[in-house]
């Protein structure tokens, strides 16, 4: 170890592979994945949501799957809590759709309510 | 680097490693693998959690979901319906973790929930054998701060200022014991870690080295530079393989990341580190025997001073502190002395650890401020005494220690408080007793340790003690006299009068501290002829209730020695108590517990 900023940079690699176990008040991203979510799709939506979270380096943000949210004609669907935020809940999803919501959602904070279940109605 | 969206976190501490914590892993290597979930959910291994009680303990990650006793059948189940549908199995959550039906992740459980965690920060939560690990929890950024940023005396003046005392029983202020062995004149100097934890009851010690064992890597680097030495010794008993084990990887990776070894920083500054193995000798737990243990002599302690700041391991000047009290010197250096001083009572900051032990719900290890009453740490964090049973005594400070009784109960610990209670910090072990405890047998058991450990170099340890376990075995046997109980005591004195090392002087405490709280157990040991919890198996006899018995015969056929008489479906059954052996068989088969022991 030569100097803090090389300990400082393993640090920072090394802090996203852990950051899961932290206690936070972050954003969560919930897949439903009841055997009808993965069977409509639900896992490669997941898989784009964490590159995604990844690739941005967001910390704060929590990737998370649940069981069958209940509405199965509109699987596969993502929810996104955010603090002080009420709940969203994203329907009919791609991982094409999950990439823009990380990107116009959760960076930007604005909704995209065309893919949300409002919409869809 | 992959990112994974759970992390199931598995103890590997002794205590869930005996009890089976490796076939989970393995199992749930195959059951992810059959899943294809390897690249989304992340196996660690971590340290002891500290339920030990409730292993083997598996947590996963977001949801903080706290499984306890989980066999292999259970894995198949967390994995399809958890990892797979994200669906928590509430029947294997620990117990306390629902509440209302709602799941409540691990920081909500009432055993975490007193505590404050420091020196076991890491512990449970990151993967040991991983740097990177302990990295990303702010790992190292002490010793890189005390490198770059501070001189040998800030350090030493931030571990003084914190208030922080030895950890290993002694108590005495760490921060003195720094500057004493930087102030000592020497060319060479060195600096060491107590791992040679040998109180019955206590695992503390091996639970920080088995959860964070970096934690000690960084602090004795730490010390090192603070004194001015650049070689550290680890002694650690050999009856701790898997704390030997993870240390060894620690000091390894920290070498490869130059973190050990040759200009760290690129201050200039060289340290490294080695383990020393014990054969796992009580005494080795003292000072100075640990040194000579260290440097391959006998492990006997000799008089002191000179201490060993100032001529420790081959006469030069060593800085010896326990592992407990090293895990704490990162955190203080990071955050500040101030930091630390804020928690804990006036003499004794920051938090201690206990290992909890005995008649209590909850066994494990507990970490806690300094003044936090023994009623909260047995009943809030302990969850009390199982099946209902009353509590009599707590034990603390292993054999150097002594028993406190229920009247004590809301005593803020503290160094101090303990010791004016006739019993000590200690280590930290602290085992629970209930009515169903003879306190004449627990002075017996501690003294039949001390006497066993004992290295014979003095004769007040080597023979004192071996005259007090007669007289005490002379008592429960029922042969005792009430001269007997003067004789201890005076014995007692004696001894801690003359012993050469702290722990000959110590050694009567568990029969001095029963003596002064149960000395009606004594007299009716002595007098009476009767132990009044049931336990002494030479002043025990068995009867069988006349009213009660169904005259079945059980008891007869279970006798191993035939003492018992009666006709089946007519007759009472008797025991003939002079042929009688105590054994017990009679009143364990019993279906209509109409046998009983007094």
């Amino acid at each position: 170890m030569r100097s803090l900023e090389e300990l400082a940079k393993i640090r920072e690699e090394a802090l996203k592979k852990v950051d899961i176990r932290g206690i936070r008040e972050g954003t969560r991203i919930v897949v439903g994945m009841a055997t009808c979510g993965i069977s409509a799709g639900a896992r490669p939506v997941l898989m784009a949501l964490l590159e995604e979270v990844k690739i941005r380096n967001l910390k704060e943000v929590v990737v998370s799957q649940t069981g069958c949210i209940g509405v199965c004609r509109l699987e596969p669907i993502v929810e996104v809590y955010r603090p002080g935020e009420e709940k969203v809940t994203y329907v009919s999803m791609t991982p094409e759709k999950a990439k823009k919501i990380i990107r116009e959602h959760i960076v930007n904070g604005k909704v995209v309510d065309e893919y949300t279940i409002g919409a869809a109605k | 680097m992959e990112i994974y969206r759970a992390h199931v976190l598995i103890c590997g501490g002794t205590g869930c490693t005996s009890s089976g914590s490796q076939t989970l892993i393995d199992t749930f290597n195959e059951e992810l693998k059959k899943y294809n979930l390897t690249n989304e959910v992340k196996l660690v291994k971590t340290g002891c959690f500290g339920l030990c009680e409730a292993g083997p303990i598996v947590i996963v990650y977001p949801e903080g979901a706290f499984y306890s006793h989980v066999k292999v059948e259970d894995v198949k189940r967390i994995t399809e319906e958890h990892l797979l549908k994200g669906r928590i199995v509430k029947d294997l959550l620990f117990k306390e973790a629902i509440k209302e039906d709602k799941v409540r992740s691990i920081n909500e459980v009432d055993f975490y929930k007193k505590q404050k965690r420091v020196a076991l920060r890491n512990c449970g939560v990151i993967n040991p054998e991983d740097i990177r690990e302990y990295i990303a929890f702010d790992g190292y950024k002490a010793l890189g701060k005390a490198l770059t940023e501070m001189t040998r005396e800030e350090v030493i003046d931030t571990i003084k200022k914190s208030g922080l005392r030895g950890r290993g029983g002694g108590g005495f202020p760490t921060g003195l014991k720094w500057e004493f062995t930087y102030k000592a004149e020497g060319d060479q100097k060195y600096v060491a870690c107590n791992a040679d934890e040998g109180d019955p009851g206590a695992f503390m010690d091996r639970s920080i080295l088995e959860g964070d064992p970096h934690a000690v890597v960084e602090a004795m680097a730490i010390a090192g530079y603070a004194v001015g030495a650049n070689q550290g010794y680890v002694y650690v008993r050999a009856e701790y393989p898997i704390a030997v084990n993870r240390l060894q990887i620690a000091i390894d990776e920290a070498r490869e990341y130059g973190l050990l070894g040759k200009d760290i920083f690129g201050t200039g500054f060289d340290f490294d580190l080695e383990i020393r193995l014990g054969a796992g000798a009580f005494v080795c737990g003292e000072e100075t025997a640990l040194l000579n243990s260290i440097e391959g002599k006998r492990g006997m302690p000799r008089p002191r001073p000179p201490f060993p700041a100032v001529k420790g391991l081959w006469q030069k000047p060593t800085l010896l502190n326990n592992v407990e009290t090293y895990a704490n010197i990162p955190q203080i250096i990071l955050n500040g002395a101030e930091w630390f001083s804020s928690m804990g009572t006036e003499k004794s900051k920051g938090t201690k650890v206990f290992a909890l032990g005995g008649k209590i719900n909850n066994t494990g290890l507990v970490e806690i401020p300094m003044g936090t009453t023994l009623r909260e740490v047995i009943y809030e964090i302990g969850g009390g005494i199982p099946n209902g049973k009353k509590f009599k005594a707590v034990q603390t400070g292993g054999p150097s220690g002594g028993c406190i009784t229920a009247e004590h109960l809301d005593t803020p610990i503290d160094y101090d408080n303990l010791i004016a209670l006739g019993s000590m910090m200690g280590s930290g072990g602290m085992i629970v007793m209930d009515e169903d405890n003879c306190m004449v047998d627990i002075a017996r058991f501690f003294l039949d340790f001390t006497v066993d450990e004992s290295c014979g170099k003095c004769p007040p340890c080597r023979i004192g003690t071996k005259r007090m376990l007669e007289i005490l075995d002379k008592i429960t046997k029922g042969k005792g006299e009430l001269e007997d109980i003067d004789k201890l005591e005076k014995l007692a004195a004696n001894i801690k009068a003359s012993a050469l090392c702290g722990l000959g002087q110590t050694a009567p405490n568990p029969v001095l501290s029963t003596l002064k709280y149960f000395r009606d157990e004594y007299i009716a040991h002595v007098k009476e002829k009767r132990c009044p919890a049931g336990v002494c198996q030479g002043l025990l006899s068995y009867t069988v209730d006349t009213d009660l018995c169904k005259k079945c015969g059980i008891c007869a056929s279970k006798c191993p020695v035939n003492c018992i008489e009666g006709v089946k479906g007519k007759e009472v059954y008797k025991i003939d108590k002079d042929k009688c052996i105590k054994c017990g068989a009679c009143m364990e088969a019993c279906p209509f517990k109409a046998i009983s022991k007094k």
